[in-house]
């Protein structure tokens, strides 16, 4: 007598290893034994995460071409099996695996290529929240300002790439013309946001990744603007903050003298 | 056992929907087409923000909505996710879907999330589980739940039960509808060898509230034998539509999905399917229903 359950485990074992045989009981129409027609689920299987992967990192299918993609996506599928019931959330750690894959060693950039991609589709999954207006941020005391700690977009993404990778991903995206790129030109530094519908991709000089960045972690205007400084002497913050402000990528506020919280942690809109 | 209180969601009206893709988002706004409702796979709506709760947020103002699952796993052993099942509530309280459907088969286990559908065999053992799940997800949701049938490649020898015979019981122990796959019926019979007027003569037509057309490939197992794969990759076979027009005489203009989610055609193809499913039902309109015992 089997046990209650036993089916679904002989299924499950066997589903996920091709080297497995098929569980007894499972027949064609005849009753016979029917390795092909489980096959058919064994591949839905890793079919489904492959094609999951394709919809998720398009521009790096194109680069690597249809056939090298999935065979690296089945790699992955087969190493690392959804640990979710919801599928928009698998392939979260494709961009490192894709680094570690030895038959792309060649293109060192795939990896950084891959979290655009991913960040991307965070971005546009990412909970909405309302950009902060001028009028709200001009009615701040100019003396408050460079205490002010600022709230950033929940759907913001920051990406520091050794490589052009920003300039690989436009021009590889649907619709783009690739052109040759000199990967020895020196890294590029992603933001991605997405304040309304739309997802936006922009580059940012080092120094502003360090301003957005410390802005992020909670740091003073003043201390991230220190920071920023740092790093090229010509950094203009009230062009940076307006940039900000404009790309509706700052939602709150809050002055770090005081106790009183402006719009910020404990006040959601 | 018992039978939950059902709050049955808007009326669905017994006309063509399609499935709703984001490639289609802004056609289907600007232009406003005349169709019956649009269906969701709800995990797809389980991100926290963004253009794809945007979007069903405004599509739901304009046209009925129908939720359908794929991830809770129903046909299996173990306990359902509570967490999933909460996700579940959180979609039916926003965007409160005129239909909720899941299918009878699993997709998860204690080795991992398939994202598959998976066959179950049909017992008293796995009745009893499948009730239970049942009872579980109307009364966490607070609403019935339509059951699909499914596309099987293989069959299970321990089975006791026909596959109609179990749903038959499901429905009866738990109250909940059945959703008519008129696709999967046609793709299982021809894989199990039944007879697919049979499999519809015998299934409770009275209890389905929703059908689902779709596209099959047509592969050969290793005797030369056709083997059906249920792939909604392209339009709806003639032999689906024209066992559908049977149906529809029975039971009367139901809601019917064109179910088309992979190698997506233009908007105006996608349309199409549904027109040519709401002129079946018109054409066979009949005054009152006839269920299957005139089959």
């Amino acid at each position: 007598m089997r046990r209650p359950g036993e089916w679904q485990n002989e299924f499950a074992s066997a589903l996920i290893n091709p080297y497995m045989p098929v569980p007894p009981g499972l027949t064609d129409p005849l009753g016979e034994p029917a390795p092909p027609r489980f096959g058919v689920y064994r591949n839905n299987v890793v079919r489904g995460l492959v094609e999951a992967l394709k919809d998720k990192f398009p521009v790096a299918c194109r680069i690597v071409g249809a056939d090298c993609f999935e065979a690296m996506a089945r790699a992955y599928a087969l190493q690392n099996p959804p640990r979710s019931p919801i599928l928009l959330e698998y392939g979260a750690g494709f961009a490192e695996f894709i680094e570690r894959f030895e038959p792309v060693a060649s293109l060192p950039y795939l990896g950084d290529v891959c979290r655009i991609e991913q960040a991307w589709l965070d971005a546009y999954h990412a909970p909405e929240a309302e950009p902060l207006r001028l009028d709200e941020l001009g009615a701040i005391p100019s003396a408050d300002i460079p205490d002010l700690q600022l709230k950033l977009h929940p759907s913001i993404r920051l990406i520091r790439s050794r490589f052009p990778a920003l300039t690989i991903w436009n021009t590889n995206i649907e619709g783009a013309t690739p052109i040759p790129v000199d990967l020895e030109a020196g890294g590029e530094d992603v933001l991605i946001v997405r304040p309304g519908s739309d997802v936006e991709v922009r580059g940012l000089t080092h120094a502003e990744m360090d301003f957005v960045a410390a802005l992020s972690e909670g740091f003073t205007i003043q201390h991230a603007a220190q920071l920023a400084l740092d790093v090229d002497p010509e950094f203009a913050l009230e062009a940076a903050l307006g940039g900000l402000l404009g790309a509706g990528i700052l939602v709150g506020f809050h002055v770090a003298s005081s106790s009183s919280l402006q719009r910020g942690e404990d006040e959601e809109r | 056992m018992r039978k939950p209180s059902l709050s049955p969601g808007e009326k669905m009206p017994g006309r063509a929907g399609v499935g709703l893709k984001p490639e289609h988002y802004r056609v289907i706004l600007d232009t406003r087409p005349d169709i019956g409702f649009f269906e969701v796979h709800a995990e797809n709506y389980m991100g926290l923000g963004g253009p794809p709760h945007r979007y069903l947020a405004a599509i739901a103002e304009l046209y009925p909505i129908s939720l359908h699952g794929v991830g809770l796993s129903i046909g299996g052993a173990r306990p359902l996710d509570k967490e999933h099942l909460g996700r579940l509530k959180e979609l039916v309280d926003r965007y409160k879907p005129a239909l909720f459907s899941e299918h009878l088969a699993w997709s998860t286990h204690d080795a991992g999330f398939f994202h598959d559908l998976l066959p179950l065999p049909y017992t008293s053992d796995t009745l009893r589980h499948v009730c239970e799940h049942i009872d579980e997800v109307q009364s966490a949701l607070g609403r019935q739940m339509l059951l699909e049938n499914p596309s099987t490649y293989l069959q299970y020898t321990e089975s006791t039960y026909s596959e109609v015979d179990f749903i038959a019981e499901v429905a009866k122990r738990t109250g909940c509808g059945l959703l008519l796959d008129v696709n999967n019926v046609f793709v299982a019979s021809t894989n199990q060898q039944w007879e697919e007027a049979k499999y519809l003569e015998a299934f409770p037509l009275a209890k389905v509230q929703e059908i689902h057309l779709a596209g099959y490939t047509q592969e050969f197992d290793e005797k030369e034998r056709p083997l059906l794969i249920d792939t909604h990759d392209r339009p709806v076979s003639e032999i689906v539509w024209t066992l559908f027009e049977q149906v529809i005489q029975c039971t009367g203009p139901l809601p019917t999905l064109i179910e088309w989610d992979a190698a997506l055609p233009p908007w105006t193809i996608l349309h199409a399917e549904a027109q040519r499913a709401e002129s079946i039902m018109s054409a066979t309109m009949l005054e009152e229903p006839v269920y299957a015992e005139t089959w």
